[in-house]
């Protein structure tokens, strides 16, 4: 059995790990609930422009544009956001470890990275980088997403890449962090929900042309894609770092109960060995 | 009966900046300023930089917005903005300083820059002064 100073140490470095994790949580609960309300307001913005991507989509099928060209996919590209720091349980590579799985059957592919976490991943691996982000920080604008965007639409249309593919964490919930996987180029306007299907279809007047209005539409729309993928990441690596530091706080603290119980059963133990050897010496002298 | 009203939405990435019943708006689009009244017919257009003005029981409100694109569909007009804000929200003193950096990196004619990336910047700046007046 060890010693009772072993233990009383020990106890002591849980505590002050559990004050560790406690201060985390707290930090992160409030981190969360910013990143949150930003990504719930930039909802709006996003439905808004996948229903008008639909709608024109819908009306001008004989439109060409470079990014809706379809290509044989011979080189394809994933852009997988992870967040920059891990403490987080096992959020970080959920991500990952979707992006890995959904590339299996994918020719030749390259990446592009957004958080230290994937850029690791993939460079210890020595998977083709073509490009990476790190470090954005807490405040998320839409310009990261821009010079991002800008980056895969550049390649997309000198014809480096046949396709490309993003993967995030959606937030779901405070709980529920979900991997998906959208692809972004070549564009795929969003199929209109039933709802709207039973609308009118809608002949537009457009200005100055429809292909000028794709041609403004459909980089937004890939930069929207990105920036939402960035906000829901962050929102999602706090919402999963809260509930690992919870996690650890608790067993920390059932850690802390045993190592207790642990102390008493020792000290009592001493106790009773010393009585028992003064009642026995009291005896010798009798 | 045609509605003296349409429903006006300006909605840009970071949130959802107007949301009312309006008389009027006029839109600056790609081919020139566009004014909006009720029933207007099915139209998606580009927007450039410049001003959204918008009637509404006799008052009008003025909004800057940088680029986007509108579209107009059964009486609801949704416009999606980089940006939008209303005159008290400008930070002057920031748009001026834009303003200048912008128009040095125009006159440097010698440095390899983003000329395009300057133009618009200098655009931008120089619609949010505009709305000073």
């Amino acid at each position: 059995m060890s010693s009772l100073r072993d233990l009383r140490r020990r106890v002591k470095s849980i505590k002050s790990t559990q004050q560790i994790t406690k201060a985390m949580k707290a930090v992160s609960a409030a981190k969360m609930r910013k990143a949150q309300e930003f990504s719930l307001a930039a909802r709006p913005y996003a439905k808004k422009l996948a229903g008008v991507l639909g709608r024109v989509a819908s009306v001008t099928k004989e439109v060409k544009h470079p990014l809706l060209n379809v290509r044989e996919p011979k080189k394809v590209v994933f852009l997988v956001i992870t967040a920059d720091g891990g403490l987080c349980g096992g959020f970080n590579s959920n991500t990952i470890r979707y992006a890995v799985s959904n590339m299996k059957d994918m020719p030749e592919v390259s990446m592009v990275c957004v958080g230290r976490k994937s850029r690791d991943f993939f460079r210890k691996r020595d998977y083709n980088i073509l490009e990476q982000y790190v470090g954005l920080g807490d405040n998320i604008g839409i310009a990261q997403a821009r010079e991002i965007a800008q980056f895969i639409i550049d390649k997309y249309s000198s014809t480096e890449v046949d396709a490309v593919y993003l993967v995030y964490s959606e937030f779901v919930n405070v709980l529920i962090q979900r991997p998906t996987m959208l692809k972004l180029l070549p564009a795929e306007p969003p199929q209109e929900g039933d709802a709207q299907k039973c609308e009118f279809k809608v002949d537009y007047i457009f200005e100055p042309s429809p292909e000028e209005v794709m041609n403004t539409i459909l980089p937004k729309y890939i930069t929207n894609s990105i920036y939402q993928g960035l906000l829901e990441t962050k929102a999602g690596l706090y919402s999963a770092r809260m509930t690992a530091m919870d996690n650890a706080t608790k067993n920390a603290a059932d850690m802390i109960d045993s190592l207790t119980l642990s102390i008493n059963k020792a000290r009592q133990a001493a106790i009773t060995t010393e009585i028992s050897e003064i009642v026995g010496g009291a005896a010798a002298l009798e | 009966m045609a509605e003296s009203k349409q429903r006006l939405e300006i909605v840009t990435p970071q949130k959802k900046v107007f949301n009312e019943d309006v008389n009027f708006v006029v839109i600056p689009g790609e081919l020139g300023e566009l004014g909006i009244l009720p029933n207007h017919a099915p139209l998606m257009t580009s927007l450039k930089i410049g001003e959204v003005r918008i009637q509404m029981d006799g008052n009008t409100t003025r909004m800057a917005i940088s680029g986007g694109f509108a579209e107009i569909v059964k009486n609801k007009v949704t416009i999606l903005a980089d940006t939008a804000e209303r005159p008290e929200d400008i930070d002057f003193e920031r748009a001026e300083r834009a303003k200048e950096r912008a128009e040095k990196r125009l006159a440097d004619k010698s440095a390899d820059i983003d000329f395009i990336r300057a133009e618009m910047a200098l655009k931008r700046a120089i619609n949010r002064l505009r709305m000073k007046q």
